[in-house]
């Protein structure tokens, strides 16, 4: 064990994987020299050369079409798309060939390869520059979505999605790459998809988060015992797909009450498909409608006022779990 | 407030050499250190920890004035991208407004704090806003310049991007729609030497993004962007020419980024100390400056009053912006959709 922040945990995980298995190589915007917009990949051009880390000229479209290119032919590449924002431009190269190849190709062509990407608002990057993500690429059949909110995590999920077969988009909230953590270094330390991870054990109400939004569910729960003697369980997802319902579900007929927090638009937003399932599966054991946090239905502004105004903070998560109290 | 040529009485009357009248060249001397004095004291503010995100255009500032100064104002169209500091002050961005964009505050006229800093947009001087991702408002240009074709108005747009954006497709596909409708659009394209860390051989197999021009049967041109008065005199013809018909143009100003990429960058991780010492040389204002006192246009005394005159603008603008009341929170859901 060591402890790194989260940016640190990924570099181990891309290192370790390309020691293990040469076919695994890297591409992307600034991944190189510069060591990658959020110094994920710092060190690894001079690790691995330039065969193996690959500065690609500003085509996002262009790099995930060549990485599904290069997976077919037999490699197992890591795209870096800078922001999740950029990945706008290559959504179709995502969605309607690496999700669907398999499946058209009736099995005969998979396309393995990883798409890194930095999501998120709160740090006044502005409209263009702050969108959530997951729950829509959750949306597309045929894409793994993973979005880790610890460095440990991270490191086990991302090496966990080289060991995949699929096309993983692989979601790092920007607000987690500096938190530390206690990393293992076993070079066999994997976790697996479609595990959810219980944060904190509680018997009044689940709180769900991933990716970022898992900080503010965890806040809220210890707000809630202090100030309101309110026992939360808080759960991680971890990943999107495969999604592990069992837990949620096995926690909500514990606690009763469901509060669901995302930093994606409420709107359509992944919480929603997360509030059907514990209807369709828990319905009896509710004691209060499933309640969603999530982000004001309107572009992000850059101005910092304007900004915290449109995003969920733990406030509102305590707000919505005291809402479930009253009579 | 104080703006370009209000002090001392200049000569209207073109000088050949130049192609520029004496107020001219004033004008483009006031910008071109606006703009840089601007960036400057930005910096100094993100430094302070009062501007969350500087994104300048230092080193680029006679590209940008040079440029602007051949588009006739309230007429034609301005596409920018986020270094073109220099060319919104020519369109009639004031100093105080550059301020307010900065610091996000309540009375920016481009956006209400809702953009990221550098984002202009003002649709009365016919400036458009854009997304940060970079090259789409190319294609966004080429719509205009459609739509005034198809009115029979006479206007230009001039739309900008780095080298670096002319890898996406936008650029391309701008390229190629604009060129088979032959539309009066000016693709003008300031050649940095980076993209963020990348140097020009990462981005492009060829030696200049002029040369593409070629594939799309478009018109093209190549300037030293470090020379003011011939930008002015590459990019003045391209206008008139795609005013009349002419179809659009490709032009490449080399220049050189003298500062990181923005606030958050550190660019001694792959920028050569040599390499900046040699363009630092030729920095684009100051190089001005010497040919027009050397050419005997203007008396020392005469631009070290337009110097002063620039940092007393700087100066107010900046305390003054900071005063400013911030946007209200209560107006963070607004303009998601247009009223009926
Ligand atoms: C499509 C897209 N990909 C990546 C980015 C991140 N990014 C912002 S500026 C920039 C470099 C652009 O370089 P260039 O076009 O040469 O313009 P310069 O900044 O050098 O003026 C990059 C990669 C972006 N904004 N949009
Ligand atoms: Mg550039």
């Amino acid at each position: 064990m060591a402890e790194m922040r989260m940016r640190d945990a990924l570099r181990e995980a891309l290192r370790e994987e390309m020691l293990r298995d040469e076919t695994i190589f890297l591409m992307g915007e600034d991944i190189g020299l510069y060591g990658g917009s959020y110094a994920v990949t710092k060190g690894l051009l001079e690790e691995f050369g330039e065969a193996r880390v690959i500065d690609t000229p500003i085509a996002e479209s262009g790099i995930v079409g060549a990485g599904i290119g290069a997976a077919m032919g037999g490699l197992h590449p890591m795209v870096e798309l800078m922001t999740i924002n950029f990945s706008f431009l290559a959504l179709d190269q995502i969605v309607n060939s690496a999700a669907k190849l398999h499946h058209m190709s009736n099995g005969q062509i998979h396309v393995p390869m990883v798409i890194r990407m930095a999501s998120g608002g709160g740090s006044q990057l502005a409209a263009t520059h702050s969108h959530s993500l997951e729950g829509m690429y959750a949306h597309f059949p045929g894409l793994k979505v993973v979005c880790p909110s610890n460095a440990a995590d991270a490191k086990g999920l991302l090496k966990r999605a080289f060991r995949d077969q699929n096309t993983v988009i692989f979601i790092e909230h920007t607000a987690n790459y500096a938190i530390k953590g206690e990393v293992p270094d076993d070079p066999d330390f994997l976790i697996e998809f479609g595990v959810a991870n219980i944060l904190r054990e509680g018997t009044d109400v689940t709180i769900v988060g991933y990716g970022g939004s898992v900080h503010q569910a965890t806040r809220a729960a210890a707000l809630l015992e202090e100030q309101e003697e309110i026992s939360a369980e808080v759960i991680d997802l971890r990943t999107l797909q495969p999604l592990d319902m069992d837990t949620v579900i096995a926690s909500v007929k514990k606690t009763n009450r469901c509060v669901i927090v995302e930093d994606a638009w409420r709107f359509g937003g992944f919480g929603g498909e997360l509030a059907s399932q514990v209807m369709e599966r828990a319905f009896d054991w509710l004691d209060a409608p499933v309640a969603r946090v999530a982000c004001k239905d309107v572009p992000l502004p850059y101005n910092r006022n304007l900004e915290f105004a449109a995003l969920p903070s733990e406030e509102d998560v305590v707000d919505a779990v005291l809402g479930m109290f009253k009579e | 407030m104080t703006t370009a040529g209000t002090r001392k009485k200049r000569s209207e009357r073109t000088i050949d050499e130049y192609l520029l009248s004496e107020q001219q060249l004033e004008d483009m001397y006031y910008h071109m250190l606006l703009a840089r004095r601007l960036n400057e004291r930005m910096l100094a503010l993100n430094r302070q920890g009062r501007a969350a995100f500087v994104i300048a255009g230092v080193g680029q500032e006679a590209a940008q004035v040079g440029a602007a100064m051949a588009l006739k104002l309230g007429t034609d169209y301005l596409a920018p991208y986020y270094r073109d500091l220099g060319m919104n002050l020519v369109f009639g961005m004031t100093a105080r407004e550059a301020m307010l964009n900065l610091l996000a505050k309540r009375d920016d006229p481009n956006s209400y704090g809702r953009q990221m800093p550098s984002h202009w947009g003002n649709t009365e001087r016919r400036i458009v806003t854009q997304s940060s991702v970079v090259a789409t408002q190319l294609l966004h240009a080429t719509g205009i310049g459609l739509g005034a074709k198809m009115r029979k108005d006479p206007l230009v747009v001039l739309t900008c991007c780095g080298e670096g954006s002319t890898s996406r497709g936008d650029f391309h596909e701008a390229l190629n729609f604009s060129a088979i409708h032959r539309l009066p659009v000016i693709f003008y394209v300031q050649n940095n030497g980076y993209a963020i860390s990348m140097r020009n051989e990462k981005e492009m197999p060829v030696p200049n993004v002029a040369d593409r021009a070629r594939a799309y049967n478009m018109n093209s041109a190549m300037v030293d962007g470090m020379d003011a008065i011939a930008v002015y005199q590459t990019v003045r013809p391209a206008v008139d020419q795609a005013r009349n018909g002419g179809g659009p143009f490709l032009i490449e100003a080399k220049c050189y980024r003298l500062w990181p990429h923005s606030s958050d960058d550190d660019d001694s991780r792959y920028r050569p100390k040599k390499e900046l010492e040699e363009w630092t040389k030729k920095d684009p204002v100051s190089s001005f400056r010497t040919r027009v006192e050397t050419d005997g246009i203007f008396p020392k005394a005469d631009l070290d009053e337009i110097e002063e005159r620039v940092a007393e603008e700087v100066r107010e603008a900046t305390q003054w912006a900071l005063m400013q009341p911030d946007p209200e929170p209560e107006d963070a859901l607004g303009y998601v959709y247009k009223e009926l």
